[in-house]
């Protein structure tokens, strides 16, 4: 019997990709990494390929360096292969070109996923491969897991044998990320694939001493073009190679592939032509439909180069009249995507032979659909059906949105249902990020697909946040193969969960259920009082619908089984339990056979609780009784923000999840989109909120300054200002001697904003004396402060801010009284990173240019719907951009450059006409001193009167200067990105930067992993550390960024970690922003990444910094004019041991218990690294001399006369 | 020769020398070096309940269902190589009992009614000779009784019983109002053994961050007293095996415990300042002095000084109290 596996996607390939390769160079990027995560996982555990040895898995610092390793790699030798997407895969074609252009095998593997254009995309489309059709690979796509699994081993094969290497690829998320039950190709078969002979031909041709030839020359124009024809043979010969690959596979396997598969009537008129999910879409649509008697037809392109049109032709039915080709990606101002010209281009052709195969030429239209993972159902299938059967045929078209702008899209009949959603048990759950629904339904599918015959089918959608990211879990389970490569439709679903009564407040849960579907919800509200409690239209739904209502208290039933907050186990038997899709019995038993395997080793105690859990699940379970009517008195959260047109139209639906419906004609064509829109995203995650004790609170600030959210601020005002205060509204007398006696001080919680983190509280200095404690910020229950802490909050709002030009900003009290110009993030509850970028936004905000890497920072900085940067009362705020991940410093550097270059334009041009503009104003503009906010405060003033004389003179040379004006502000540009970028794939580019001279500021969050992708090994990871990509533990010391920055005598560098030193954070950005050159801040940034719990974020960087693992310092080039050391070391020798750090963190433990004697090993060399390197620090600090003094000893040493080599 | 046998728990061992629990016995090494020094037995560092606790929130919180978002399915590898802190443990006292010739004594650590006690069982599988259970429980709620504790105690020995046939020995603080009371509730309850008295981490307070913290207090030889005092009391008032434990540095320290009627002596500080050479010392020390006190063996010298066969009784009672409050005068020049 053949081996059924339920995985996902990228673990289908990776076990093939695997088993064949001896060396496999690794990049993070989504949706691929999991391919690489998992090879270095399995050779970190000493797994084989099918030859006995283990692969070497190796992560390079870029793409670009992973595709050139592979390249080393083939030409010494070995079987090499590599994983990407998207820009990863960009970045990779230079090298694509030299390995086909050198005839070398090796098989790449993609998780298809947009090009980053008006907006980057995490998600799948082929813009990606279709960049690499002129590279000389073979393009070889794969529709489904099974698919992706078995496409892995013959692309493998046909590599071996015809030369021509092949990228393989298959839809990002929708394919990669897919859990399916598929079948597997055993070791068996992979060797009986890659005949042990052509493996030694790939030898044979290998750069080696023992028989050297010369490889890459490069050649003149008397031969290029020759040499370039030479390989012709080898690209005409490889379609016919790999149909071979696949017939033998077909007999090996049962499961038999054609470059081009037709399915469908064989008597078929009308045909779609695809490739990718989108097939299986198709095909479960076409099945249907001919089961209704039509004639129709599908043919799923394979092998997309080397182009095989004989083959197409050959597979289309003779009765084939028209044929609609759809792509998956998009070429703005192309006469059509590649596909549809591809196929038009073999119609025309065979047109033109003497005995061509149809004697009419089809009518051929072509679209585009599912860019970035938009939905492609079987709906949108009969649409192009339709299409192809309309009298006008619209050669053109798209599918999927509405085009109210260009009018391209066809409509289509969301209520078309194939028989396969009545065939398949559909089922969506509702959960949380974090609440372990994601991985129960990833463990229920397994039970299913291990446990019976039926086929199983996962698919899981996030939401853009990573706080409280909600999760819609789709699942379905089938007697046969399951197609529907789409998400559940409205009214499909049989079984509805959801995990996290929050929901109730904001989603339509029960769009998905079908009539009769049984709905599960966990509410601690009891079985008796639940149906009041529930929302009317939620009510109505289920009554008209006929749901079947449970109810459970997932959370007690966790507590009481000693399980903690753990809900997964307790919802997941609630769903075997009532959901019916096997016999409870047998249901619960196979629950408990997978605690047992999940726990196996790691946790058998863990298991007891589970079955515990399981137990006391089945008897806390309550059925509730729908009414026949609804009658709800449960009122919703009534919120109507002032908003823009822009946001009412665009952001509000998109926060309410109705973003599909949105019709082109709203977009932004360019991408450009308004700031300021967090705050219209009340999500309430906070179980309990800070409440301040106005007899304690000393108004020190720090609660402000180590908020992630911005949720918590500060403001003082005049005493009256007060009068007008909501009843439950905090003031204080403001003690400081700074501000006028009778002004007030408020500190207020944005009760919806909060995310419950505590990090305010833990850092809130101030105990009662007679009650350690009572804090002067302790917490509470959010929902009974909800309501009374908005209307403060709204009071709060609209207090005016204290004025900057005054703002003490180098103390922490005065810094944080100025206004956040970042807030309301969806980064992690508890992020490290968050603060300092506040900070900066509260320092600069107002007149801030920002370049920010993809990473973490761009996620929760810039992903739609909402961005937490925004504006202050006069509507200034910082200016936020992202390029790439690799050309951050470059493209901030590009923003100081046209800065300045206009700054001098505008100066230029203002000289000009200092006649018409008056030399008193000119002249103010051209000498200001804006090293203050008072100065740039004075500057705004004389631009606004600049501009008010230009707009009066209104000659061509005023409404030139008048356009630049501005730039006479000084602007603050600031680079911004994680370790990934800085350390790794932008090194080059943030070395150059560095070396610039130029006036900007680069902000390195460091993680010490790549945080966004899911934490990866970078250079940046400290010995010792476990990270994906590491799992064997890091072995190397952490690259010391602020001493390569340090090298470069010009540049303003710090270490800081605001959990141990918030004063020292503060005057390095104060320092650095004031430095009129290149300055970057180094920013240790604790992270979920390292395995502990963030509530303990500022305990880990005063662990950090005590046990020297993270030393503070200043590095200030100015130091040095005033005779002064230019650098100091901030924090002291270290005073613990580095394991006393490591040890609340699982990053470290977890090697601990994996492999102890490297974890020791391990930390005792950190322990002694950070010794040395505080020593080195101290050593640079005394090293460090004024500039006369070594003029002096350059003097005294040049004296006297050496001969050399005397 | 005298002769050193001894029995303690039902084990026969070759001398009453036993480690008590200590970090040593994490490596395999120590351990063989304690066994060479001439240790009889061994008792193993212990399982903390919290520790096991806080293993399973991490497991659960980090690794099996980590939080996870679009783009990351979690962020912490999770090796199939991986081992919770309770089967590390269990996979110790495995690879102790393969090693080593002496009885392997596993410590269960903890307070709570949830069930945590049943990991005996598993360390009875994993092959532990016997098991020392050391229910540590700090009373703040003003509503619990001294006998409600006591009560709390012999129920977690009993939930432990009921799961394990090896023999129990239940280590004990010195707090009980009425111990000899109290021991024999805990022989009632199916102990083999008590093993007098536990350590204490006392936590202090750091007067710079007002924040309470945890400091390790090795014992010294002036700690003898108070555990030598106990098992004189209970020598013959109990048929429970009876461990001291507590300041035994030296042999001069060992005999006494011994004279006063322990079965066993722990060491455990000592170990840990000057290594297993510290047994071994101790060891010789006690075969000479019996040597020169003519004791024939461990048994006959085992109980002689306790309370019960002491000429006079109140020798360890209260009346000793006094003499030893009037022994003490003020230092010439000490104003009171």
């Amino acid at each position: 019997m053949n081996k059924m596996l339920t995985i996902d996607g990228n673990e289908a390939v990776a076990s093939v990709a695997f088993r064949v390769s001896e060396v496999i160079a690794i990049y993070p990027i989504t949706p691929s990494s999991g391919m690489g995560e998992l090879s270095d996982e399995w050779a970190a555990q000493g797994k084989t390929n099918i030859w006995g040895s283990v692969p070497k898995v190796v992560e390079l610092q870029s793409e670009g360096g992973a595709a050139g390793t592979v390249h080393g790699a083939l030409q010494a030798g070995a079987l090499a292969t590599t994983f990407t997407a998207s820009q990863g895969l960009l970045l990779m074609i230079p090298n694509m070109y030299k390995i086909a252009g050198e005839l070398t095998p090796t098989v790449f593997h993609v998780a298809a996923r947009a090009i980053a254009t008006h907006a980057l995309s995490i998600f799948g489309d082929h813009s990606d491969v279709m960049s690499t059709r002129a590279t000389g690979f073979a393009l070889l796509s794969s529709n489904s897991v099974q698919e992706a699994h078995d496409m892995a081993v013959i692309a493998t094969a046909a590599t071996l044998a015809g030369r021509i290497p092949v990228l393989h690829f298959f839809d990002g998320f929708r394919t990669s990320h897919e859990v399916a039950k598929i079948v597997a190709v055993d070791d068996e078969i992979l060797a009986k694939m890659l005949p042990a002979e052509l493996i030694g031909a790939h030898r044979t041709r290998s750069l080696s001493p023992e028989h050297p030839v010369l490889r890459g020359t490069s050649q003149n124009p008397d031969v290029f073009f020759q040499a370039r024809e030479a390989q012709n043979p080898w690209f005409d010969a490889f379609p016919g190679i790999v149909q071979q690959c696949m017939d033998d596979f077909g007999k090996l396997t049962g499961r038999n592939y054609k470059l081009f598969d037709y399915v469908g009537a064989p008597d078929a008129e009308r045909v779609i032509i695809l490739m990718g999910s989108g097939a299986e879409t198709v095909q479960e649509t076409i099945e249907h439909m001919n089961r209704l008697g039509e004639r129709v037809g599908l043919l799923k392109v394979r092998l997309f180069r080397p182009w095989a049109p004989g083959a197409l032709l050959a597979a289309l039915p003779a009765t084939t009249r028209s044929i609609a080709v759809l792509d998956r990606c998009k070429e703005p101002g192309a006469e059509g995507e590649p596909l549809y010209k591809d196929v038009l281009v073999a119609l025309a052709e065979d047109l033109s032979n003497e005995s061509p195969r149809f004697a009419a030429l089809p009518k051929v239209i072509g679209g585009r659909y599912g860019l970035g993972s938009k939905e492609f159902n079987p709906a949108m299938v009969l649409a192009v059906f339709e299409a192809l059967t309309a009298t006008a045929l619209k050669r053109r078209f798209t599918v999927g949105i509405n085009d109210d702008l260009t009018g391209l899209s066809l409509p289509f009949d969301p209520a078309f249902r194939t028989a396969a959603a009545h065939d398949t048990f559909a089922a969506v759950f509702y959960g949380l990020g974090s609440d372990g629904t994601v991985s129960a339904n990833k463990n229920s599918i397994k039970i299913i697909g291990d446990e019976t015959d039926l086929y199983a089918q996962g698919y899981f959608v996030y939401d853009s946040k990573k706080s409280g990211a909600m999760t819609v879990s789709h699942l379905r389970f089938g007697p046969s193969p399951i197609r529907s490569a789409y998400l559940t439709g409205a009214g499909d679903a049989k079984f509805i969960a959801c995990h996290q009564p929050l929901f109730l407040e904001t989603h339509d849960l029960l769009v998905h259920a079908a009539p009769g579907a049984v709905f599960l919800l966990n509410t601690e509200v009891p079985a008796d009082r639940v149906w009041a409690a529930l929302p009317p239209a939620m009510q109505r739904q289920m009554v008209e619908k006929r749901i079947e209502f449970y109810v459970i208290d997932a959370y007690q039933v966790a507590l009481e089984a000693d399980m903690g907050r753990r809900i997964n186990t307790v919802m997941q038997t609630c769903f075997f339990a009532i959901s019916g899709i096997l016999p409870q019995e047998d249901a619960i038993a196979a629950i408990k056979h997978a605690v047992e395997k999940t726990y196996g080793r790691k946790g058998r105690r863990i298991a007891e609780l589970n079955y515990r859990a399981i137990d006391k699940t089945l008897a806390c379970l309550s059925k509730v009784e729908v009414p026949a009517t609804a009658d709800s008195a449960a009122t919703q959260a009534i919120t109507s923000p002032q908003v823009t047109e822009f946001v009412r139209k665009m952001t509000l639906p998109l926060i309410a999840g109705k973003g599909d419906a949105l019709p082109v004609s709203l977009f932004p064509a360019d991408g450009t989109w308004p700031t300021g829109t967090a705050k219209y995203e009340k999500r309430n995650l906070a179980l309990q909120i800070p409440v301040l004790e106005t007899d304690l609170c000393t108004q020190c600030g720090k609660c402000v300054f180590v908020c992630p959210h911005s949720a918590i601020r500060a403001k003082a005002f005049p005493a009256e200002l007060a009068e007008a205060a909501p009843p439950t509204f905090k003031t204080m007398k403001i003690r400081s001697k700074d501000y006028p006696a009778d002004w007030k001080m408020s500190y207020q919680v944005a009760p919806e904003d909060c995310t419950g983190c505590t990090l305010c509280v833990e850092v809130c200095p101030i105990r009662d004396k007679s009650n350690v404690s009572r804090k002067a910020l302790n917490m509470a229950e959010q929902p009974p402060l909800r309501a009374p802490e908005a209307e403060n909050w709204d009071f709060f709002l609209k207090l005016p801010d204290y004025d900057r030009k005054i703002a003490k900003r180098n103390t922490i009290p005065g810094s944080m009284l100025m206004q956040p110009l970042f807030e309301f993030s969806g980064a992690c509850v508890g992020c490290g990173e968050t603060p300092y970028i506040r900070l900066a936004t509260q320092l600069f905000g107002d007149r801030m240019l920002v370049a920010n890497a993809t990473g973490c920072s761009s996620i929760y900085g810039g992903n739609l719907p909402t961005t937490p940067y925004t504006t202050n009362a006069e509507g200034r705020g910082p200016a936020w951009s992202n390029s790439l991940f690799e050309d951050n410093a470059e493209f901030g550097l590009g923003m100081r450059l046209a800065t300045d270059k206009l700054a001098d334009a505008a100066r230029t041009q203002l000289h000009g006409m200092a006649l018409e503009v008056g030399d008193t104003l000119v002249e103010a503009l051209l000498t200001a001193d804006q090293s203050s906010e008072a100065g740039i405060h004075e500057q705004r003033e004389r631009v606004a009167q600049l501009q008010a004389k230009l707009s009066h003179l209104a000659t061509p040379a005023a409404e030139q200067l008048s356009a630049i004006a501005e730039y006479l502000i000084r602007r603050s540009v600031w680079i911004i990105g994680g370790d990934g970028w800085a350390y790794d794939i932008g090194f080059g580019g943030l070395d150059h930067v560095l070396s610039s001279g130029e006036d900007v500021n680069i902000l390195v969050l460091d993680t010490e992993v790549y945080s966004n992708t899911g934490g990866q090994n970078s250079k940046a990871t400290p010995r010792g550390a476990v990270a994906k990509f590491a799992a064997g533990g890091q072995p190397n010391r952490k690259k010391d960024l602020a001493r390569i920055a340090m090298d470069y005598e010009n540049v303003f560098v710090a270490k800081v970690a605001y959990g141990a030193k918030d004063t020292h954070t503060l005057k390095a950005f104060l320092d650095a922003e004031s430095y009129p050159g290149v300055s970057i801040i180094i920013a240790y940034s604790p992270c979920i990444a390292h395995g502990v719990d963030m509530s303990h974020n500022h305990r880990q960087q005063d662990l950090a910094v005590k046990s020297g693992h993270w030393p503070l310092l200043r590095y200030d080039p100015r130091l040095r004019d005033q005779g002064k050391h230019p650098m100091s070391v901030d924090s002291a020798a270290p005073s613990i041991p580095f394991r006393e750090f490591a040890r609340n963190e699982a990053r470290f433990t977890v090697l601990e218990r994996q492999n102890p004697e490297a974890a020791e090993r391990f930390m005792v060399q950190a322990e002694s690294d950070a010794r040395l390197r505080h020593q080195e620090y101290l050593e640079l600090a005394e090293m460090a001399l004024p500039e006369a003094e070594i003029a002096k000893q350059a003097e005294e040493a040049s004296a006297p006369q050496e001969t050399p080599n005397a | 020769m005298p002769d050193l046998a001894t029995n303690y728990l039902g084990l026969a061992l070759k001398n009453p020398l036993v480690p008590s629990s200590t970090p040593l016995s994490h490596n395999l090494d120590p351990v063989l070096h304690l066994e060479d020094a001439g240790a009889a037995a061994i008792v193993m560092h212990s399982l903390f309940e919290e520790d096991v606790r806080n293993d399973e929130l991490m497991i659960d919180r980090f690794l099996v269902n980590p939080d996870s978002f679009g783009e990351a399915a979690g962020h912490v590898p999770f090796g199939h190589d991986y081992q919770s802190k309770l089967d590390g443990y269990l996979e110790q006292i495995q690879i102790l009992k393969s090693r080593l010739a002496i009885p392997v004594v596993a410590s269960l650590n903890g307070s709570s009614l949830t069930g945590w006690v049943e990991l005996g069982k598993e360390m009875q599988e994993a092959g532990a000779d016997a098991l020392e259970l050391n229910a540590w429980f700090m009373p703040g709620d003003p509503k619990v009784s001294g006998e409600a504790l006591e009560d709390h105690y012999l129920a977690l020995l009993r939930e432990l019983k009921q799961v394990v046939s090896i023999p129990v020995s239940m280590k004990l603080s010195p707090f009980f109002s009425s111990l000899p009371h109290f021991v024999r509730n805990v022989e009632a309850a199916g102990a083999a053994g008590v093993s007098l008295f536990n350590r204490f981490f006392q936590p202090d307070i750091d007067l710079d961050t007002l924040s309470v913290v945890d400091r390790v207090h090795l014992s010294s030889s002036a700690d003898v007293l108070l555990t030598m005092r106990w098992i004189a009391i209970l020598r013959g008032r109990t048929g429970l095996s009876l461990a001291a434990t507590g300041g035994v540095h030296t042999a001069r320290d060992a005999l006494k415990m011994l004279l006063a009627g322990a079965d066993v002596v722990h060491m455990a500080s000592a170990l840990l300042l000057n290594g297993p050479q510290a047994l071994k010392d101790v060891l010789a020390g006690i075969e000479s002095w019996m040597e020169t006190h003519e004791y024939e063996s461990v048994t006959q010298l085992k109980g002689s000084m306790s309370q019960q066969n002491l000429p006079d009784p109140s020798a360890f009672a209260r009346a000793a109290y006094l003499h030893a409050l009037d022994s003490f005068t003020p230092p010439a020049g000490v104003r009171y």
